[in-house]
């Protein structure tokens, strides 16, 4: 019988829940690490029961936790995250040199094949990659020390290193994103990257096509079409066919295409969500109606999804990294809000039930199908 | 044997439920007794003093004998009342919030 673990990060700890494969009766453990923020907590691919969190505190600073049971037990691991070399300095919010100094993790991303092998991106914007399983960290500096590394600046919040996906086709490839500075792309494993933002348009930078400064949200990809990519940016919902050498908008008619997560179906590599939020001062559903967005084309054309979901009142957001999705049959769409809601679909879509009511602030979800 | 009182964070990350007592060799400073408490508790390091630079982390403040120690230099001594045990070493997470 299948299981489904979904890992959630919040603004005061980490919570599990766990359901068989029917996903009708969820069981909740947590909060771990009660008190801390926890900002993203993924399971290997390549063991799931090794699984690695970020937790973080304005106070106390970074710690990364590790667990080989499956969220039974956890051990800290090493936090020592120091950028290579003399680090220099980004733009700050007013165009003004500004030095990058470590903050937090936003995503660990544990690679598809090694468990002791996991990439972090974290906030001032730099990747990381550890091969002891957390114990130690050190910089996969060819990114931030890209020639456009110093025109880079953050966005509201934080020059945060947010999405890695690696291509399951070519272990060389891997793809990130940085708000605001945009997507870049590796194809020799980590040496050289080169920005992949030719198409996107951004009205909030002096030069709206400009190579870097684009303030990316998000960027997924079906594992099935490693060159197919699509990316919720600031404003636009975007797609490209040729691993980002080109963007085109998809937006279509959605009713706002400002927003954080976008995630691809498990099954149909065309089919797309995504949850539009009004606008980048109004962070919330437009008409306090909670609505996820589906493409079965690929974009353009866009369905709203509501049953089950709030439709009156409703003014939560959806972060990021709190978009997820299940490798069942009946593929399970998951995602968490800012009002502490975690909502799951065992339908695709369709319908939409809340699976946890009222946990802090929702800052990630992922999800792990378990056989 | 010297007495440190920690944040609920740092004790519960650290696994401890009430105040840490260390040895501390002589003579008792902010660095030796961080020191032997990020011997005694390895995953403490980074949470209470920046990595590298060792300089007390922004929002932590340390506290003894009703005085405020954490602008004194890491080498001061710390008051005798520390140093022999009669009071603790606070490690206290800044006031935020409301």
């Amino acid at each position: 019988m299948s299981e489904v673990r979904v890992l959630v990060g919040t603004h005061k700890g980490a919570f599990i829940l766990t359901a068989d494969g029917k996903r009708e009766k969820w069981d909740v453990s947590g909060p771990h690490f009660a008190g801390w923020e926890i900002y993203h907590v993924k399971g290997s691919p390549a063991d799931p029961n090794r699984l690695y969190a970020s937790q973080t505190s304005g106070w106390s600073g970074q710690v990364m936790q590790r667990s080989d049971d499956g969220g039974k037990t956890w051990a800290p691991v090493g936090n020592e995250f120091r950028y290579d070399g003399v680090p220099g300095t980004h733009q700050w919010y007013d165009g003004t040199p500004h030095p990058w100094e470590f903050k937090r993790v936003w995503h660990v991303e544990p690679s598809p094949a090694d468990p002791d092998i996991v990439y972090a991106g974290v906030e001032d914007a730099a990747l990381f990659r550890s091969a002891d399983g957390g114990k130690s960290w050190e910089e996969v500096s060819g990114l931030r020390r890209h020639a456009t590394g110093s025109k880079w600046q953050p966005g509201a919040g934080g020059m945060c290193l947010h999405t890695i996906i690696h291509d399951p086709a070519d272990p060389r490839r891997m793809f990130i994103a940085i708000s605001a500075a945009g997507a870049f792309r590796t194809d020799d494993g980590g040496t050289t990257w080169k920005p992949i933002n030719r198409g996107l348009r951004s009205q909030y930078i002096p030069d709206p096509a400009a190579e870097v400064g684009h303030c990316v949200h998000r960027i997924a990809q079906h594992r099935s079409r490693p060159n197919v990519l699509f990316m919720q940016k600031h404003w636009d919902v975007m797609r490209t066919d040729d691993a980002g050498d080109s963007w085109r908008e998809v937006s279509g008619n959605l009713p706002t295409d400002f927003g954080f997560v976008i995630d691809v179906h498990a099954h149909e590599p065309e089919t797309v969500y995504v949850v539009p939020i009004k606008s980048d001062s109004e962070h919330y559903p437009l008409d306090g109606r909670l609505r996820v967005y589906r493409s079965r084309t690929g974009g353009n054309e866009w369905e709203a999804l509501t049953r089950g979901l709030p439709q009156q009142d409703c003014y939560v957001n959806v972060l990021r990294d709190a978009m997820a999705v299940d490798s069942l049959d009946a593929c399970g769409i998951y995602f968490g809000t800012t009002g502490g809601q975690v909502y799951a679909s065992a339908d695709a879509g369709d319908s939409w039930k809340p699976i946890a009511r009222d946990l802090p602030a929702v800052f990630s979800v992922e999800v792990q199908t378990l056989t | 044997m010297i007495r440190v009182v920690l944040p609920p964070h740092l004790r519960a990350l650290a696994l401890v439920n009430d105040e840490v007592r260390l040895d501390v060799p002589p003579p008792a400073t902010q660095r030796s007794v961080l020191d032997a408490l990020e011997t005694r508790y390895p995953m403490l390091r980074g949470t209470i003093r920046e990595h590298g630079t060792q300089r007390r982390r922004a929002f932590m403040r340390f506290f003894a004998c009703q005085r405020d120690l954490s602008h004194e230099s890491p080498d001061a001594l710390l008051p005798g009342a520390v140093a022999d045990g009669d009071e603790p070493f606070l490690v206290v997470g800044a006031i935020a919030g409301g």
